[in-house]
């Protein structure tokens, strides 16, 4: 029923490519790790925050004496208790962060704070906070791309010129910016291609969806600093924006990392943390501060929604040779959607001779966007990967074939400018084209689709600890908060790197006052990029080892070699020395034994997947089941299989269900419909089969294990999958997301 | 604000708390019982973060207000384990990689305790519908089915030779 291919063809390892528990199992199957709500100081207070009923509205005036005189009331925060950026000439996008946390003069999305409160219990902080009265001016809002472009629209931020259209506009509108990439000769490709399409596609909004709230608890002391204990994909990166916000240098804060209940690149920015702080400062108090899930809908993430026009154009016997392609992104209330992204990984699988690619970033009254799983890429994806289908279709060629012919191999120039090194796209469409699922007979009453997807992978700053403990164990040390199971393959690196059992490492994610900076954990680099430096630290340690093992043996250090976990002299004439034996002698042979790196690590290998569905689809109803999946992704070396397999698995349904489900839906006042689980449906177990998996091993030559990363990829091509599977199933295509049983139905119904 | 004495067996012991007028267990559980395990993913019962047994039945604990718990029997993620060795769906989950960020972890054990408890050998798909109200946003649950029918089959293995031995 399910095919999980090993992964095969690798350099063997004793430890790396294992399935070793992950050293933080045990604490989360029996209730003991700790969450960033799960933190409970002596003499905590709980807040709550003030939120804007309107989607876009000036604020006349705040009056918080009402909420203040409650009892159980200690500290109330609004826009007056921060630094005003603006007043203090710092750059835009702190600016907007800062107005993002609390909204100064326009409250700009429905959800934006406003204020916020400390008190006793959970409930007198609610009650607190709805007590707090603002008059607002309401005005009119624009919820689309669509809207906000329109001539005449409102404008978000008076101030703000559509940046790189030249000449430079001279009045502000909603778009933040334009970029461009482009290729050869758009006119001469679509003059060579024997079928031209052009389509338009459009996606709403979806949330990243992680199950734990934003969370955090903050405890400020009288000397300026404070402790902040937060869930997040990276305390560092918290610290430098809490501290922006709070006009703090990053040095006053010491954060924590809790354990994160998920993040998809939605626990990559501050919301809560600075509130947190500033209330603690005024109450003198710890303060916990705890979103509800409607808030989490309402006011953070989610990723963009769009408007997409892409024209392609190929010849009969399958060369893709122009695409022009118009985007506009949803940014949310401030600037940053990932249109950028999405431009630069439109057609990177491909070998596109001629293109054009233009990327509009747009404001509207939404809340702010935030990064989600290769940002960008799913949404582009499912444009160009639908339109190809089509195209497909339309020369009569096997949509395998057809990306073969076209797939993007080392020493392609990268539509997106850099030479990809070895890369493995053309291995995950072999893997998937020989798969016994893609030779099955498709089911009568089926649809089957295929599509690819491309995720960059980054490295990034990261430092880490390696002690060698008294006893020979060894302690790995990291700032990079574990969101898939990297702490197991920190563990898996150290233990191959020594040669001793991984049940004798044990690993840490630290403060930032004890480990050295940490970019955020996203864009799949912490087993890449930390995982690196923790391999560095391991083989400056066994340098180390064997220069005490020479010492011991009165040697020179080249005569002494680290085999198996122990340092052996070449003649063989001396006993070797295990790990445990020159751990109990450091003192005598130079100290502890011990080692800190940092690096900016470069040498990200990019990231490629294919994978194909099988829908069962109900044309009296629309629903379609999907019966059957299978995703091929190129790991490089796959560290730990299981969670390599998992972060397959995990990003593909959250593609199948922003395929079907997922989307923000608001009303015509501007405020959202479903701010809850229950009414934005994400995929449960019983919609699904199991997704099998094919881990493909390109080894990143730039890498000493191979790793590329695989966090992301995998989310980039369900939902154009599942389209394409829709079409040669009904003959209906949908090029609108969330592809809804209600939407399918309908063009079922007014098929000709 | 007067509060209600609740009396409850939790994990085997008798626990006794105040309860604040209109407070859900899932709140008691974790601030006035102080058993963290109890997740809050929603607060609405959509999510089944803070399943719990209640009576042998799984519940969402952010459903219930506090004072029912009066006279009840509750299990918690805390309770799950013997105090030398884990249930076998703890072990399962562990060693069959079904977790990633762990916070719905202990919602779904407790909720696959409760479909095991009732129905031995459950098929997948009587597993998938027994878990459909736990989301899990990491795995997409294919992890996490596998574990729990891992583990009915060691139950089964263990019920079979306790069965021989009497």
């Amino acid at each position: 029923m399910t095919m999980t291919e090993e992964p095969t063809g690798a350099p063997s390892y004793k430890w790396v490519g294992s399935r070793s528990v992950r050293p933080d199992g045990l604490d989360k199957v029996t209730g003991k790790a700790q969450f960033g709500a799960d933190l409970k100081l002596p003499n905590m207070l709980e807040g709550a925050v003030t939120r804007s009923p309107h989607a876009h509205a000036k604020i006349i005036s705040i009056d918080t004496t009402a909420a203040e005189a409650m009892a159980g009331v200690h500290a109330v925060v609004t826009a007056a208790d921060l630094p005003d950026l603006a007043e203090a000439g710092a750059k835009t996008d702190d600016i907007f962060m800062s107005e993002k946390i609390l909204a100064r003069s326009k409250v700009l999305w429905e959800g934006h704070p406003v204020a916020a409160v400390a008190a006793t219990s959970r409930e007198i902080a609610r009650a607190a906070a709805a007590a707090i009265v603002v008059e607002y001016e309401p005005l009119p809002h624009v919820l689309t791309v669509t809207e906000a472009l329109a001539d005449g629209a409102p404008v978000l931020h008076e101030s703000m010129m559509t940046r790189g259209v030249d000449p430079a506009p001279e009045t502000a509108s909603n778009a933040a910016s334009r970029a461009v990439h482009e290729r050869g000769d758009l006119d001469k490709g679509f003059a060579d291609a024997d079928v031209v399409l052009e389509r338009e596609y459009t996606t709403k909004p979806v949330h990243q969806g992680y199950i734990e709230p934003h969370a955090c608890v903050a405890d400020a002391g009288q000397d300026g600093r404070a402790n902040l204990f937060v869930s997040s994909q990276g305390h560092f990166s918290m610290r430098a924006m809490t501290a922006t916000t709070l006009g703090w240098d990053p040095s006053q804060l010491n954060v924590t990392p809790a354990e994160i209940g998920g993040g998809f690149g939605g626990k990559t920015t501050i919301y809560l943390e600075p509130l947190a702080v500033r209330l603690s400062t005024k109450a003198g108090r710890p303060v916990r501060l705890v979103m509800g899930r409607d808030e989490v809908f309402k006011a953070t993430g989610p990723t963009s929604g769009s408007h997409m026009k892409i024209k392609m154009g190929i010849t009969n016997d399958g060369q893709i040779t122009a695409a022009q392609i118009w985007m506009a992104f949803e940014a949310g209330a401030f600037p940053g959607s990932p249109v950028g992204a999405a431009g630069m990984t439109a057609i990177a699988c491909y070998t596109v001779p001629n293109f054009f690619i233009e990327g509009f970033d747009v404001v509207c009254n939404k809340p702010k966007v935030a990064a989600y799983r290769a940002p960008g890429a799913p949404i582009i994806a499912y444009g160009v990967e639908s339109i190809i289908d089509e195209l497909c279709l339309a020369i009569d060629m096997d949509p395998i074939d057809v990306r073969l012919k076209n797939a993007a191999v080392e020493g392609t120039q990268a539509s997106y400018g850099p030479e990809f090194p070895r890369i493995g796209f053309v291995e995950t469409l072999e893997a998937i084209r020989d798969s016994e699922h893609y030779r099955s007979p498709v089911p009568e009453g089926y649809g089957r689709g295929v599509a690819s997807g491309f995720w960059f992978n980054i490295g990034g700053n990261s430092t880490a600890t390696v002690h060698v403990n008294e006893d020979g164990n060894v302690n790995v040390i990291t700032g990079s908060p574990d969101i898939g199971g990297s702490r197991a393959s920190m563990a898996l690196f150290a233990a191959e790197e020594f040669g001793i059992d991984v049940g004798r490492v044990s690993t840490k994610i630290a403060d930032t006052q004890t480990i050295g900076f940490n970019d955020v954990t996203g864009g799949s680099r912490v087993t890449l990029a930390t995982g690196k430096v923790v391999i560095d630290c391991c083989r400056t340690i066994k340098q180390d080892l064997r220069r005490r093992a020479a010492k011991t043996w009165d040697c020179e250090i080249d005569d002494v070699e680290w085999v198996e976990g122990q340092a052996q002299h070449a003649s063989g004439t001396e006993t070797p020395l295990s790990l445990a034996d020159l751990a109990a002698k450091a003192s005598r042979t130079g100290g502890p034994i011990s080692v800190t790196q940092s690096d900016n690590v470069r040498g990200a290998g990019a990231g490629f997947t294919t994978q194909l569905v099988d829908l069962e689809i109900d044309d009296e109803t629309g629903v379609c089941r999907v019966a059957r999946y299978t995703t091929a992704q190129d790991a490089g070396k796959a560290i730990h299989p299981s969670y390599v397999e998992g972060q397959m698995q995990g990003g593909v349904v959250q593609g199948i269900g922003w395929a079907f489900n997922e989307e923000y839906i608001h009303r015509t006042d501007g405020t959202l419909d479903n701010p809850s689980f229950l009414d934005y449906r994400i995929p449960v177990a019983s919609d699904l089969p199991m997704i099998e998996t094919i881990v493909v091993e390109v080894p990143n030559p730039n890498h000493p294990y191979g790793v590329r990363g695989v966090g992301e990829a995998g989310i980039v091509p369900p939902m154009a999958a599942i389209g394409n599977a829709i079409e040669r199933g009904t003959g209906c295509r949908l090029n609108d997301l969330p592809m809804s049983p209600i939407r399918l139905l309908d063009a079922i119904n007014h098929r000709h | 604000m007067s509060r209600t004495h609740v009396n409850c067996e939790i994990n085997g012991d008798h626990v006794d708390f105040l309860s604040e007028s209109g407070a859900s267990l899932l709140n008691a559980l974790r601030d006035d019982v102080g058993l963290m395990g109890v997740k809050e993913g929603c607060g609405t019962g959509d999510c089944g973060a803070c399943s719990i047994l209640m009576d042998d039945r799984v519940t969402c604990a952010c459903l219930i207000f506090a004072p029912e718990a009066e006279g009840r029997t509750i299990v918690t993620i805390e309770g799950l384990a013997a105090a030398d060795e884990l249930h076998p769906l703890q072990q399962c989950f562990l060693e069959g990689a079904a977790l990633q960020c762990g916070v719905c972890t202990p919602g779904f054990l407790l909720a696959a305790k409760a479909l095991l408890d009732n129905n031995p050998t459950p098929t997948e798909t009587e597993v998938r519908y027994a878990l459909a109200g736990n989301l899990c946003r990491c795995t997409g649950y294919d992890k996490i089915i596998r574990a729990v029918l891992e583990a009915a089959d060691i139950l089964a293995a263990n019920a079979a030779t306790n069965g021989d031995a009497k």
